[in-house]
C-alpha cells in the first residue's frame, strides 16, 4: 500500500482522497460514478444509457469511432453539456455538473483536444486566468503553485514564456497544470496524442504514470488502438452512443495484447465482420510496419516544388525555401509537429496562396502563376484538411458538393446553366464508387458524419483523372475503417501511376504507405527520410530537429 | 454501400419534408407578419381607435376600387430596390448604401431627364435614363467593392458611408446644376406629365413596374439557375470554401456590389420617371430601410419578395388614409413594420434549433442574433 499523494490546491481544503494502490481497486468508492446517462441531440442519441466508474489511481481509456458519443460524455463530466437522464456521483454523492466552473469545484478538470491557452499571454498568465476567486492576481502564490506541480508531474516549465512560443507539447502540458491547478482528482483528456510528436506521446505517458501514481483519475479519449492497449488501465469502447464493451484492469495485465486488439475489433465493429477482417489486417500491417513498397526511382518528376516560399497566417507558419521532387506512382509523406508551415505548403502548391518565391512545375511546366481552376485541370487537386470549414458547403446537397470545383464547366454546366441530370446520375455513381452513406443525393451535406464528408471530397478530388494530389492530414480524426477505405485510395492512385503528396501528423500514417517521408520543421525541410526500419526514429528527430541531416 | 443506399429514400419522407418546408415558410415568414397586425390591434386599442376599422381603411384605401392601382405604383422602386438587396445580401455582403446610391441617381435622372424627354424620341430618352440611372447606383458601390474585395474592409462601414456622401452630392447638384432656375425653391425641373412613363394600357400603373417585375425575374433565375448565382451562393454561404474551390472572389463581390448598386439605381428612374417627376433637395424616401425587413421575410428569394412588396405596398397606400381617419401620424404604418421586425427576431430566436437552411438570415447575423439558450429543444428519436 502506498500513502495517498495529495495534489493540494493552494487556499482550498484539499479534496478528500481515499487510499488506493495501483492494482487493487475492489474495495474502494469510486470517485466518479456515472449511471444511466442518456442524452439526446435533434436526430441522434449521443448517448445512451451509459454507465461508467472512474477510480483513482487508474487511466481510464475512452474508445470508439467518430461520433459513438465520446465527445458528448466527456461534454457532460466537463460541465458543458447536461444529461437528459442519469446520474453522476462524486465520492458516492448525487451531483450535477451545471457548468464548466462547476466541474472544476467538484475536482474535474479537461484538456481539450486543441489548445485553448491564449497565445499572447504568458504561462503563468494564463494559468492565473481561470482563477477568479480573488480580485488580486496572486503572482508569487501561482509561481509556487506552479513550481508544485510542475515538480509532481515531472516536467519544467518557464512560466513567464509566452504560450504563443511554446512547442505543442509543452502547450499540453502547460494544459494539464491548468487543469490540475485547482486540485482536480479527475483529469480528462480530449484525444491528447493527435497533436505530439512520437517522443511527445513517450512524454505524456510518462506524465500519466505519475498522476495515476499520485492517485488521480484519467480519463483518456482516443481513437487509436495500440494506445488505448498501451496506456489504459481500463477501457470502454462506445459505439454509437453506448457502452458496448469493457475491458478491466485484470484483464488487461493479465490478457495478451493480441486477444486485447482482437477483442476490441470485434467490438467495436461488431457484426461487420468482413470489414473486421480488413480492420484486423490493417492493425497487423500498422504493427508490423511491412516492408513498405517502392515507387521506381527512375520514374519521372511529376512535381517539383522548387525553393518555395509562401507566407503563412495567424497562428501557423509560412514555408520558406522549401524543394521537393514527387515521382509518378511515388506516395511522399510530409511529417512535421502541427502548424509548422504544412497548410502554407499544401495551399501553395494547389494555387490557393500566392507563393512569393520559388516555382511549382506540374509535368515540367510552371503552374505557381495559375489559378487553382486551372491547375485543377491539369490534374493537380487538393484534399483540404479542413473538411468542414473549406472542403464543403454544408448547406448544399451531397451531390451538388461533388461538383462544386467544377461550377460553370462543361458538361455540367452548359452556357451558364446547370445540367441537373447529368450531374445528378455521376453523382449517384460517385456515391456508390466511394462507399458515401447518405440518405439521398439530396441530403445536406453538413448532415453527414466526418467520415462520409471525407468520403465526398475524396470522390470530388479523385474523379476526373487525377494526376498529382496534395493529400492534407487525409484520415485526421476518422475512424479506423474509414482510414483503411482512405490509405486504399491513396495506394490505388499511386499504383495507378499517380502521385501523392500526404501531409500528416500521423507518423505511422505515413511510415504505413509512404515511400519517403520529408520532414517540415519551422516552415523549411529539415530532412528526407526513405521509409526503411528506423525511419520512425529519424524523422522524430528532425521534427524536433535542431540537426538538418540530409538523409536521402 | 449500394444503389439502395442512394435511392432508398422512401418518398413519404420526400412528402413529410415538403410538408415540414412549407410549414417553415408559414411559421417563419407568415407568423411575423400576423403577430405583428395583432399587437399592432392592441397598440391602437391602447390608443383609443378601433383596430379593425383601422386595418379596414388600409384595405378601402390600398385595395378597394381604384387604389390598387396606386399601391402597384409603390411597388416599382420596392421591387427593384429588393432585387437589389437580395442579390448582394445572397452573396452575405451588405450593401446598407441604398438610400445613396438612389437618391444620387434619382437627381441624376431628374437632372437631366426634363431636358432629355423634349430632346430625344421619348423613348430613347427613358432608355438612357434607366441606363445612366443604373449606372450611377453601380458606380456608388464601386469603392466599397473595391476596397471590400482587395482589403477585405467592412462594408456596412464604407457603404454607409458612401451612401451619406451620395445623399449630400444629389443635394449639391439639386441646388447646383440640376437647379431649375425659373423657381426659387431648391428643385430641378419637373418632367412634363405626358412625357412620364406611359401607363400600362387600362390602368394607371407605369410601365416602370414591369421593368421591376422583370428585374426580380432575371435575378431569381440568375440567382438560382446560373452557375454564377451558385457561386455567390457558395460565397456567401462559405468564403473560404469558395476560395477553396477556385472561384475568383475579388471579382464576384465587386460584381455582385455593381449589380446591386445598378438595380437600386434603376429603382430611382423608375421612381422618378414614372411618379415624382421632379426632386428637391431634403427629399429621401429611403425605400430601403423600410422593406429591407421584407427581403429578410422572403428569406432572399427573389421571387416571394414580389408577396410581400405588394403587402407593403397596400399598407402604406391604405396606411395614409387609415392613419388620416383614425387621426394619427402617417408614420404608425413604421410601427406596424417594426413590429414584424421584432416578431422575426423572436420567431428566428425560438425556430433556432430548426435546422440550418431555413432561416432568413446569413450565418453571420444568424448568430450575432441568436442567444446561448433556445427554448425549443426538440427531443430526438431514439
Amino acid at each position: 500500500m502506498r500513502a495517498p499523494f495529495r495534489l493540494v490546491a493552494g487556499r482550498r481544503a484539499p479534496p478528500r482522497l481515499s487510499t488506493v494502490s495501483n492494482h487493487t481497486h475492489e474495495s474502494v468508492t469510486p470517485l466518479v460514478e456515472l449511471a444511466g446517462i442518456t442524452k439526446a441531440f435533434p436526430g441522434v442519441l449521443a448517448n445512451d444509457n451509459i454507465d461508467l466508474t472512474l477510480r483513482a489511481g487508474a487511466v481510464h481509456c475512452l474508445l470508439g469511432e467518430n461520433g459513438a458519443g465520446k465527445s458528448t460524455l466527456i461534454g457532460i463530466l466537463s460541465g458543458l453539456t447536461q444529461p437528459d437522464e442519469g446520474t453522476i456521483r462524486i465520492d458516492g454523492a448525487v451531483t450535477t455538473i451545471s457548468s464548466p466552473r462547476r466541474a472544476l469545484d467538484r475536482g474535474i478538470g479537461t484538456v481539450h483536444q486543441h489548445s485553448t491557452l491564449i497565445p499572447a499571454l504568458t504561462v503563468l498568465e494564463n494559468l492565473m486566468l481561470g482563477d477568479t476567486r480573488r480580485l488580486r492576481l496572486d503572482d508569487a502564490g501561482a509561481r509556487e503553485r506552479l513550481r508544485e506541480l510542475a515538480a509532481q508531474l515531472g516536467i519544467e516549465v518557464d512560466p513567464d514564456a509566452k504560450a504563443v512560443d511554446l512547442a505543442l507539447g509543452h502547450q499540453q502540458q502547460v494544459e494539464i497544470v491548468k487543469a490540475l491547478w485547482r486540485g482536480s482528482r479527475v483529469l480528462i483528456l480530449d484525444e491528447p496524442t493527435s497533436m505530439l510528436t512520437p517522443q511527445g506521446v513517450a512524454e505524456l505517458a510518462k506524465v500519466l504514470k505519475r498522476l495515476t501514481a499520485q492517485g488521480q483519475a484519467v480519463i483518456f479519449i482516443t481513437h487509436k488502438l495500440h494506445e488505448a492497449l498501451t496506456l489504459g488501465d481500463e477501457v470502454s469502447i462506445l459505439r454509437q452512443g453506448r457502452i458496448v464493451g469493457r475491458i478491466d484492469n485484470e484483464a488487461m495485465r493479465t490478457k495478451p495484447a493480441e486477444e486485447l486488439r482482437a477483442e476490441i475489433v470485434r467490438t467495436m465493429f461488431g457484426d461487420e465482420p468482413a470489414e473486421v477482417a480488413e480492420v484486423a489486417e490493417l492493425q497487423e500491417e500498422i504493427v508490423e510496419a511491412k516492408a513498405p513498397r517502392r515507387a521506381r526511382p527512375d520514374a519521372d518528376v511529376v512535381l517539383e516544388v522548387r525553393g518555395l516560399s509562401a507566407p503563412g497566417d495567424g497562428t501557423e507558419r509560412g514555408i520558406e525555401e522549401v524543394s521537393l521532387e514527387l515521382r509518378e506512382g511515388e506516395i511522399l509523406g510530409v511529417a512535421g509537429v502541427d502548424g509548422n508551415g504544412q497548410r502554407a505548403l499544401a495551399e501553395a502548391i494547389a494555387g490557393q496562396r500566392r507563393a512569393t518565391h520559388g516555382d511549382v512545375l506540374l509535368f515540367g511546366g510552371s503552374v505557381v502563376r495559375l489559378p487553382v481552376t486551372a491547375r485543377q485541370k491539369l490534374g493537380l487537386r487538393y484534399v483540404t484538411d479542413d473538411r468542414l470549414g473549406e472542403g464543403i458547403v454544408g448547406g448544399l446537397p451531397v451531390g451538388l458538393n461533388l461538383f462544386l470545383k467544377r461550377v460553370g464547366d462543361r458538361p455540367f454546366w452548359r452556357h451558364g446553366r446547370m445540367q441537373r441530370g447529368l450531374i445528378d446520375a455521376r453523382a449517384a455513381e460517385l456515391v456508390r464508387e466511394y462507399d458515401v452513406r447518405t440518405p439521398s443525393l439530396s441530403t445536406r451535406v453538413a448532415a453527414l458524419s466526418g467520415g462520409n464528408i471525407q468520403k465526398v471530397l475524396l470522390a470530388r478530388e479523385l474523379s476526373f483523372e487525377p494526376k498529382v494530389v496534395v493529400f492534407h492530414k487525409p484520415t485526421y480524426g476518422l475512424d479506423v475503417k474509414t482510414t483503411a477505405t482512405v490509405r486504399d485510395l491513396i495506394r490505388d492512385l499511386a499504383a495507378g501511376g499517380g502521385a501523392a503528396l500526404v501531409i500528416s501528423t500521423d507518423l505511422d500514417e505515413l511510415l504505413e504507405i509512404g515511400d519517403r517521408v520529408a520532414v517540415l520543421s519551422r516552415g523549411r525541410v529539415a530532412g528526407l527520410v526513405p521509409n526503411e526500419p528506423g525511419a520512425a526514429e529519424r524523422v522524430g528527430e528532425l521534427m524536433v530537429g535542431d540537426t538538418a541531416v540530409e538523409a536521402a | 454501400m449500394s444503389e439502395s443506399a442512394v435511392t432508398a429514400a422512401p418518398a413519404r419522407r420526400s412528402v413529410s419534408l415538403r410538408v415540414q418546408k412549407v410549414a417553415d415558410v408559414v411559421i417563419r415568414s407568415i407568423v411575423p407578419v400576423v403577430l405583428a397586425l395583432v399587437a399592432g390591434g392592441i397598440v391602437l386599442l391602447a390608443l383609443g381607435r378601433h383596430p379593425l376599422g383601422f386595418y379596414g381603411n388600409i384595405w378601402t384605401g390600398g385595395v378597394q376600387g381604384s387604389a390598387w392601382q396606386d399601391s402597384a405604383i409603390r411597388m416599382a422602386p420596392f421591387l427593384l430596390i429588393a432585387a437589389g438587396l437580395t442579390l448582394i445580401f445572397r452573396a452575405n455582403i451588405w450593401n446598407l448604401g441604398y438610400n445613396g446610391q438612389f437618391l444620387l441617381s434619382a437627381a441624376v435622372v431628374s437632372g437631366y431627364g426634363p431636358r432629355l424627354v423634349e430632346h430625344v424620341p421619348l423613348w430613347l430618352a427613358f432608355v438612357l435614363l434607366f441606363l445612366a440611372a443604373g449606372a450611377v447606383g453601380a458606380l456608388w458601390t464601386l469603392v466599397p467593392a473595391v476596397l471590400k474585395a482587395w482589403y477585405g474592409t467592412n462594408e456596412i462601414i464604407t457603404t454607409l458611408m458612401m451612401s451619406f456622401i451620395g445623399i449630400d452630392i444629389a443635394s449639391l447638384l439639386i441646388k447646383g446644376p440640376f437647379h431649375d432656375p425659373t423657381t426659387p425653391l431648391p428643385q430641378t425641373a419637373v418632367v412634363p406629365l405626358e412625357k412620364m412613363l406611359p401607363p400600362i394600357p387600362g390602368t394607371r400603373i407605369h410601365v416602370g413596374l414591369l421593368v421591376a417585375v422583370a428585374a426580380i425575374l432575371v435575378v431569381h433565375f440568375v440567382l438560382t439557375r446560373t452557375s454564377w448565382g451558385l457561386r455567390l451562393q457558395i460565397m456567401g454561404a462559405n468564403p473560404r470554401a469558395a476560395r477553396h474551390f477556385g472561384i475568383d472572389l475579388k471579382r464576384l463581390i465587386v460584381v455582385s456590389f455593381l449589380g446591386s448598386g445598378c438595380l437600386v439605381g434603376l429603382a430611382a428612374c423608375a421612381d422618378i420617371m414614372g411618379l415624382w417627376g421632379y426632386i428637391r433637395t431634403g427629399w429621401d424616401p429611403a425605400y430601403g430601410d423600410t422593406i429591407i425587413p421584407f427581403v429578410f421575410l422572403a428569406r432572399l428569394n427573389a421571387l416571394a419578395v414580389i408577396p410581400f412588396i405588394a403587402f407593403f405596398a397596400v399598407l402604406s397606400t391604405g396606411g395614409d388614409l387609415a392613419a388620416q381617419q383614425a387621426n394619427l401620424p402617417t408614420d404608425f404604418i413604421y410601427v406596424l413594420v417594426g413590429l414584424i421586425l421584432l416578431f422575426m427576431t423572436v420567431i428566428e430566436y425560438l425556430g433556432r434549433q430548426r435546422s440550418l437552411g431555413t432561416s432568413y438570415l446569413p450565418p453571420g447575423l444568424r448568430q450575432a442574433l441568436r442567444g446561448p439558450r433556445g427554448f425549443f429543444r426538440k427531443k430526438a428519436a431514439a
